[in-house]
C-alpha cells in the first residue's frame, strides 16, 4: 500500500463520485423543487448508456452519441412529465413511489425487448482509449475525463445556482414555492426546465459510465440504491447535499471494497442508519 | 392380382412400421426447464432454452415431448418454488436447467426425495456431482472443477511459474480458483498472490489489477462471468496491464466477448466448448444455429442443446417415467458439437473435453483460436455415493 496506491484508489473514488453526484443531483434538486420522489430517475440512467451504445453503433462517433443521448433521454423525460409525473404532483410520495417504481420495471422490461439481455459494451473515443501516467502510476484517460466533467459540472451549477438570476429563481422556488410565485417566477415552467435538465444529467452519466462498465438491464436498479443514499445523507434539495453526499459515498465504497472487503457492504448502510438517527434532515438539507 | 395383393401388404406393413416410427409407444414426456428468464443470469436461460429447442425441433421430435418453462431468476426460494410447482402441480417427468449454483443447491434435496431427474444444463458447482450428487441430478454443462484444473496444469507444462489470482468472492469462485490453484502449484507452479473481490459490488477492478502487475507474477488467472467479465476484460484493457491475462473461458464468453472489445484479444482461457471447433458435429450444429439465429452459439447454447439431445437418449433408452429416465440417463454418450460426451455414472457429471483457447480479431470481429485439448476430463468421486 504504498502512495501509489492510494493515489489509484482515489482517482477511482473521485471518477465513481462523480457518476454518482450526476444522477443524485438530478434526483435531489427534482425533489428539493417540486417534492416529487421519481425513482425512475435510475432509469433514464440506464436509457442513457443503452441510446449512447445505439446512436454510436449507428454513426460510429463516440462524441455524437455523448450529445444526442442525454437530449434522448430528456425527451422521453419530458414525455413522462406531462404523461405521468406532472398528474401525480398531488399525489402524495407513497403514490409518486408505487407509480416510479413501477415505472423502473416498465421501462427495464422495454429495454430488455429493444436491446435484449446480453450487456452491451461501448468503446472509449479514440482520443481517450490509452492510459496517461504522472506520478508513478498509469490511469486511463477516460476516466481522467469523467472526473474532469463531473468536477467541470459541479462547479458550473454552483455559478448558476448561487450567481445568476435563474439559480436564485430555482433557489427561491425550493424554499418556499407560494411566496416564488406571488413575486412573479413561473414556478410551474422552472419546475420542467429543471426537470429537463435532471433527466440530461442522468443520460449523460449513462452514456458517459457505458465505456467504463458495460450496460445491463440491471444498472438502473443497482445504482438506485447508491443515488437515493446519497440524497439522503447529504439532505434533500440541495447542491452542496449532493456533491457531499456522493463524494462521502464514492470515496466509502471505493476504499472500503479494497481495505475492508468482508465489512463493505453494510459500510455505507451503516453510514446511513447513523445520519437518519442523529441528522434525519441530511447534512446539508435545503431550506424551506 | 397376386402381385397388387403383394404391393398392397408390402405397402400397408410399410404404412405400419412408419407409423410405429412416428408415434412412441410411451405417452408424451412432460418437461419443465426451470431457468432465469429475468434479472442477472436472463440472457443465459434464454441461450439454454434456446439450444435445447433447437435440439427437439432438428430430432423432428416436438410433439412427443410438452415442455413447461419456469422463471427462477437467480433466487434460490424461487428455484425451489418453481421446482415443487413443476414436480407437484404440473407432474413434470424430467426438468431441465438451472443457471446458478445457488438456485441448484436450494433445490437438491427436493429433486432427490421428489425422485425427479433434473439434467442440469449450467451450474457448476462441484458438490452437486460430488458429497452432495443423487442419481436423480445429472449434469451435462461443467462442474467448476473440471474447468480450470486442466487449466492449471496446462499453463504450468507451459512455462508460467507464478500466477496471482483473481475472482469473486462466492462459493463458484473459490471453487474455480482453488481446483486452477490445486492443479498449478501440483504441477510446480507457484500462486503470488490472490484476492476475493466483493461478489457483485465491485465495479472497479483497477486497483486489483494495478496489484496484481506489481506482484511481478508471470500471469494473472481470473474467473469472472457476465458483466463482471466484461467490465474486468475492459478494465484490464484501459488500464493497459502488461502481465498477461489467462482465465476460466466464462471471461471471454462468446455470448459477450463483443462488448468487450479489443480488450480481449491476446486472453487466454479454458472452456468445454468453443464455437470455432473444426468437426463435423460442430460444423452442422453451428450452420443450423446461425441459420435459426443469425448469432455465433455459445457454450451455454450447447449446454441446452445437449440437455435435449441427453434427454431424447434416454427415452430412446425406455425412458418413459421419472424412474425410468433417471435410470437412463447416466448411460448416455454420443459425440455432440463440443466432442465425446458421456456421463459418468460414478458421479453423474459429465466427462468432456476442455479447450484452451485464444481469443483474437477475425474478419467478423472477435472470435475464438483453439491453442490446445485437454480429451475426456473426468471428475474425481470426491466423496459421492449414489
Amino acid at each position: 500500500m504504498d502512495a501509489s496506491f492510494w493515489l489509484l484508489q482515489f482517482l477511482n473514488a473521485m471518477q465513481y463520485s462523480m457518476l454518482l453526484f450526476l444522477l443524485s443531483i438530478g434526483l435531489t434538486v427534482i425533489f428539493g423543487l417540486m417534492h416529487f420522489v421519481n425513482l425512475a430517475h435510475a432509469s433514464l440512467y440506464m436509457l442513457g448508456a443503452y441510446f449512447g451504445i445505439s446512436v454510436s453503433a449507428l454513426t460510429g462517433q463516440f462524441w455524437l452519441a455523448f450529445i444526442l443521448s442525454p437530449i434522448i433521454v430528456t425527451l422521453i423525460g419530458a414525455i413522462l412529465y406531462f404523461t405521468l409525473i406532472d398528474r401525480m404532483r398531488a399525489a402524495g410520495p407513497m403514490n409518486q413511489v408505487l407509480v416510479t417504481f413501477g415505472l423502473i420495471f416498465v421501462i427495464l422490461d422495454l429495454v430488455r425487448l429493444g436491446w435484449g439481455d446480453i450487456a452491451l459494451g461501448l468503446d472509449a473515443p479514440d482520443a481517450l482509449a490509452h492510459t496517461v501516467s504522472f506520478w508513478g502510476i498509469s490511469y486511463p484517460a477516460y476516466r481522467l475525463f469523467i472526473i474532469a466533467l463531473g468536477l467541470t459540472i459541479m462547479i458550473s451549477m454552483w455559478v448558476v445556482l448561487a450567481r445568476t438570476q435563474i439559480g436564485a429563481m430555482i433557489r427561491a422556488s425550493v424554499e418556499n414555492a407560494d411566496m416564488a410565485a406571488s413575486l412573479g417566477i413561473h414556478v410551474g415552467r422552472l419546475f420542467f426546465v429543471v426537470f429537463c435538465f435532471g433527466c440530461a444529467l442522468a443520460g449523460l452519466a449513462g452514456v458517459a459510465a457505458a465505456p467504463i462498465f458495460s450496460a445491463t438491464t440491471t444498472m438502473g436498479i443497482t445504482i438506485l440504491i447508491p443515488t437515493l443514499i446519497v440524497v439522503v445523507i447529504g439532505g434533500l434539495g440541495s447542491l452542496e447535499g449532493a456533491i457531499a453526499g456522493s463524494l462521502i459515498i464514492g470515496f466509502l465504497e471505493t476504499f472500503g471494497a479494497v481495505l475492508l472487503p468482508s465489512l463493505s457492504a453494510v459500510l455505507t448502510y451503516i453510514l446511513l442508519a447513523v445520519i437518519l438517527v442523529l441528522r434525519p434532515q441530511g447534512l446539508i438539507p435545503a431550506r424551506g | 392380382m397376386k402381385s397388387l395383393f403383394a404391393k398392397m401388404a408390402m405397402a400397408t406393413a410399410l404404412g405400419l412400421g412408419m407409423m410405429s416410427v412416428q408415434l412412441p409407444a410411451h405417452a408424451d414426456t412432460k418437461v419443465g426447464l426451470i431457468l432465469p428468464y429475468t434479472g442477472t443470469y436472463a440472457a443465459l436461460g434464454n441461450a439454454i432454452t434456446d439450444g435445447f429447442n433447437m435440439a427437439i425441433e432438428e430430432a423432428g421430435r416436438t410433439d412427443e415431448f410438452s415442455i413447461v418453462t419456469e422463471d427462477t431468476e437467480a433466487k434460490p426460494p424461487v428455484g425451489l418454488a418453481k421446482a415443487r410447482k413443476l414436480v407437484l402441480q404440473d407432474k413434470v417427468d424430467v426438468m431441465v436447467g438451472v443457471v446458478s449454483s445457488g438456485v441448484l443447491g436450494a433445490m437438491r434435496d427436493f429433486v432427490h426425495q421428489s425422485q425427479t431427474p433434473l439434467i442440469v444444463a449450467n451450474a457448476g458447482n462441484n458438490l452437486a456431482t460430488g458429497e452432495n450428487c443423487s442419481p436423480y441430478i445429472v449434469r451435462v454443462s461443467f462442474s467448476n472443477g473440471q474447468i480450470n484444473r486442466p487449466m492449471g496444469t496446462w499453463m504450468a507444462e507451459n512455462g508460467i511459474k507464478t500466477v496471482y489470482t483473481l475472482a469473486p468472492d462466492y462459493s463458484a469462485g473459490h471453487q474455480m480458483i482453488e481446483s486452477f490453484s490445486a492443479a498449478f502449484t501440483a504441477a510446480g507452479g507457484e500462486i503470488a498472490g490472490s484476492e476475493f473481490t466483493p461478489f457483485g459490488q465491485t465495479k472497479d477492478f483497477g486497483p486489483y489489477l494495478t496489484n496484481a502487475q506489481s506482484s511481478g507474477a508471470d500471469a494473472i488467472f481470473v474467473f469472472y462471468a457476465g458483466g463482471g467479465a466484461i467490465n474486468f476484460v475492459k478494465q484490464y484493457g484501459s488500464f493497459d496491464i502488461k502481465t498477461p491475462l489467462f482465465g476460466s473461458g466464462f471471461l471471454t464468453s462468446p455470448l459477450y466477448v463483443a462488448a468487450e472489445g479489443e480488450a480481449a484479444i491476446g486472453v487466454r482461457a479454458s472452456l468445454h466448448y468453443i464455437p470455432t471447433l473444426d468437426t463435423p458435429e460442430n460444423k452442422a450444429f453451428v450452420d443450423a444455429f446461425m441459420a435459426k439465429h443469425g448469432t455465433m452459439p455459445s457454450e451455454y447454447s450447447v449446454q441446452g442443446y445437449d440437455a435435449g439431445l441427453a434427454l431424447m437418449a434416454a427415452v430412446d433408452a425406455g425412458g418413459t417415467d421419472k424412474e425410468n429416465i433417471a435410470a437412463a440417463l447416466p448411460n448416455v454418450s454420443y459425440v455432440g458439437p463440443r466432442g465425446a460426451l458421456e456421463i459418468d455414472p460414478a458421479t453423474n457429471n459429465i466427462v468432456q473435453n476442455i479447450y484452451v483457447y485464444d481469443t483474437v480479431m477475425g474478419d467478423d470481429g472477435l472470435t475464438q483460436k483453439l491453442i490446445d485439448t485437454i480429451p475426456s476430463v473426468r471428475d474425481d468421486v470426491a466423496g459421492c455415493q449414489m
